[in-house]
Order: C-alpha cells, then structure tokens, then sequence
C-alpha cells in the first residue's frame, strides 16, 4: 500500500492508504476525504478534483497532458503545482505523497 | 451516421410526450415509446444529442452497454439515433422547460426559456444530472453583478457597445466573443491563464492579429478580485501569470469557464424529491404527479444505480404506463420485436 497525505486549507490533514494502479482521486474518494468532488467521475471532463502537489513531488508526478491542461482552464487559482487528482495514477513511487487541497473547487 | 433530426416549428406544438433530456436515456425512451404508438418531441439544452455523453466523454470509451463490449459516448448517441429514426421524434436543441402545468384539458402545458409552448398528455424527465448551465467563478460577491455587469452568455451584441468588456477563458465562446465584441466594445481584454488556446486556430490566429494591431489586449492571469458597488462593476483585480497583481477596469465581464449540472427548474415543479434527485416507483418510473415520469440519472427509488442500462430498463416499464394516458382506449399486448408483425412495421423492417 501507497501512503498519500492531503493537506486541507485549514491546514488540517488526512492521510490514506491507495493500492497502486488507482488514481489520487479515487482514493481520496475511497477515504470521504473532503474538497475533492469528481464531479465527472474522473473522465477528466470537470475541474473538480483539482489539488496542489507539494513542490518536492511535481517531479515525480509529473507534468499534465495537454488534455489535463486543458480542463484545469476550468479550475480556479490554477498554479504551477496543479493538477487533477484523476489524472495521477498511485504507483509505488508515489509513496508519501503530499497533495494540497485547494479552497475552492468549480 | 446520418442525422437525420426534423426541426420542431416554433409556436405552440401539441404531441402525445414530451421527453425533457436527449441524453442516452431520453432517446431511448423515444423507442420504447414508439414502440407503443406514442409521439414523441424531445428537448435539450445543449445544442445537439446525446447528454453527458457528448457533453463530457464523447471519446471515452463505456465498458458496461450490454452486447457492446465497448462503446465511445459519441458512437453509443449515434447508434441510439440510429435505433429511434423509425420513429420520427422532433428534437428541440438549446432550450430548456422552465414550465410545467397542467391545463383544464389534462394535458401538461410546457414553456420552455425560449418562449417556446408545447402541450402534452404525458412527460418523461430524463434530464440526467439537471440542466448544463454555465459555471460561475467562486469570486466573492460575484452574484450582485449577474445580469448587470456579469454574464454568461451574450444574447444582443449591441448591449456591449460602448463598454469595457472584459473576456475570461480561452476556449471557443471566450475566442469567438472576443472577435465578436471587439468592434463595438469601447475597450476589449481577453484575459486567460496560460499563453495557450484551446480554441480553434483561426479563430486564436485573428485574436492575436487584432492584439497585434493594438486593438485588443491579451493578458495571461487569473481574476482574484471584483470591484464595484449597487451591481455596478468598475474593475477587477487580476493576478498575472509573473505573479503580480494588475487592476483591469471593466463594466462588463464575460466568464467562459464551461458547463456543470444543476438541477434547474425541475425543483420548481411541485414533485417529490429526495435529495435533488426525483422519486419514483419502480413498477411504472412515475414522480409524484400522475403522467409525468422521470427515467435515468435523474430519478431516484432503493437501489438506484446511475448506469445508462438502469435507465434503458426504467424507460421500457414507463412506456407501459404512458401507454394507458396516451391511448386509453387501447389494450396493450406484449410483443417482441423479433416476431411481432405490427412492431416490425413501426421500425420499417422489410
């Protein structure tokens, strides 16, 4: 198991346990973490799953496709670490994660 | 495939059913409504067929159509066009039904926000996730300016002239308004995020020439504040993509941030719900008001799924029941399509 944190505005924080080979918004979802909405179901058709990558992560993470860039012109206050939960698969690398999650989403 | 939808007239239609939603559901309860002689005339917000599955994931493949191992949403809205054309349903695209009531006559009378007036013995809300409306920015206090210095659409390009407009996205409307606007506005800036367009080239090619030509201003930021008073906007503040902060002055903003469901003006209709979302029975799919039936993602009852099968299966059992409004005088047999003569003729096979 994969340990992911997400960090709430308040800075209050949630820490999860994913299986590789689910995306971050699954398993924010699996675990009632709040702020993350998915309101598409993680089609990347909405901006709702929007969150911050903490800066020592966006390496490993990676950069979003072009699609991905594309609809986080739907999100609000989009900056360089976002990206859509739905987008980053879980893998064994990713373990220990830290994601912020934003104020707002829309 | 072809298309092959015949445009409603305009003025007061009257039709046996009224199917609110042109999503997968929706068309196909035109077939099991067919099925059992009952006319049909369809609505939809959106500009063309197929709901959520055109609107979200055209491209995407669904996995759980029974017989189609896999299916894009475009292909599954075609091939459903495909299965209903024997029936001739009239489609009304880009309106919604504000309206519902029921006439001395029995029949239901529905307005749409176009103006558009239709009457019907039975309605069936297949509406999905509600109404696709615009997204408003979660900037504070935003709401005071809708109608009056905020909009979400452009309905007369004359209201803009004279006006500091301020354009915000970097899709097609955002693109498409920007050089619509630009020769009547006092003053025009395309505000978005990144250096980068998702809209159509020829259409990014002409904003930049008229940036080029000193006739627009093109900013990459993000709105981070509105000002203004009594509705009025004046300005808004504007984080750059360098981090800074820059004050654009504006009294008409224009958001184009795409679609989100709401449920709209079916909370308005007087029908049970649970939760935003339609109760029904599970024997006929019938709301709270006698003819009037909600099928798919809309409705609810114990053990509801949102899959697009569990609509298919709501919309065949609704026909049933729509069957005895519409044509009381009729007694209704069960047949099969594989071996009944009479359904056979109403899908034209020779």
């Amino acid at each position: 198991m994969v340990k992911l944190t997400f960090v709430q505005p308040d800075g209050a924080s949630q820490t999860v346990e994913a299986e590789p080979g689910v995306t971050v918004m699954e398993a924010a979802k699996l675990n009632d973490v709040p702020g993350i909405e998915a309101e598409c179901g993680g089609a990347c058709a909405c901006a709702t799953c929007h969150v911050y990558v903490n800066p020592e992560w966006v390496e490993k993470t990676g950069k979003p496709a072009s699609i991905e860039e594309d609809m986080l012109d739907f999100a609000f206050d989009v900056r360089k670490e976002s990206r859509l939960s739905c987008q980053i698969k879980v893998t064994p690398e990713l373990d220990g994660l830290t994601v912020r999650v934003p104020a707002k989403q829309f | 495939m072809a298309l092959d939808i015949a445009a409603a007239d305009t003025g007061a239609t009257e039709i046996d059913a009224v199917v609110i939603g042109a999503g997968p559901v929706g068309l196909f309860a035109v077939f099991e409504l067919g099925l059992v002689d009952i006319k049909t005339l369809v609505i939809d917000i959106l500009d063309r067929p197929g709901g959520q599955c055109a609107e979200l994931y055209p491209e995407k493949p669904i996995y759980d159509i029974p017989a189609l191992p896999t299916v894009t949403g475009k292909e599954l809205t075609d091939r459903l066009l495909e299965q209903i054309k024997p029936f001739g349903a009239e489609f009304v695209f880009g309106e919604r039904v504000d309206e519902i009531a029921r006439g001395e006559d029995g029949r239901f009378h529905l307005k749409t926000d176009a103006g558009r007036e239709v009457s019907a013995k039975v309605i069936v809300i297949a509406a999905g996730g509600g109404s696709f409306t615009p997204k408003r920015p979660p900037l504070e206090g935003i709401e005071a300016y809708e109608g009056t210095s905020v909009f979400y659409a452009v309905r007369r390009i004359e209201s803009f002239r004279g006006k500091d407009v301020l354009i915000v996205g970097g899709g097609d409307s955002a693109l498409d308004w920007t050089l619509s606007l630009a020769p009547v506005a006092n003053s025009l800036t395309l505000l978005h995020r990144r250096d980068e367009f998702r809209g159509a080239p020829h259409s990014v090619d002409k904003m930049r020439a008229l940036v080029a030509e000193g006739k627009i201003r093109l900013v990459i930021g993000q709105v981070t504040k509105l000002h203004g008073e009594n509705g009025n906007l004046e300005a808004v503040t504007v984080k750059t993509s360098d981090g800074t902060e820059e004050r654009i002055v504006t009294n008409a903003m224009l958001p184009f941030f795409g679609l989100t469901m709401k449920l709209g003006p079916v909370a308005q209709w007087g029908l049970n719900l649970n939760e935003n979302l339609i109760l029904v029975d599970t024997e006929k799919f019938e709301t709270s008001e006698t003819g009037i039936f909600a099928v798919g993602d809309i409705n609810w009852y114990p053990g509801k799924l949102k899959l697009i099968l569990s609509g298919f299966h709501e919309v065949a059992l609704m026909a049933q029941q729509a069957h005895k409004y519409v044509h009381p005088d009729k007694k209704l047999m069960f047949q099969y399509t594989t071996s009944s003569s009479s359904l056979q003729k109403k899908l034209g096979v020779k």
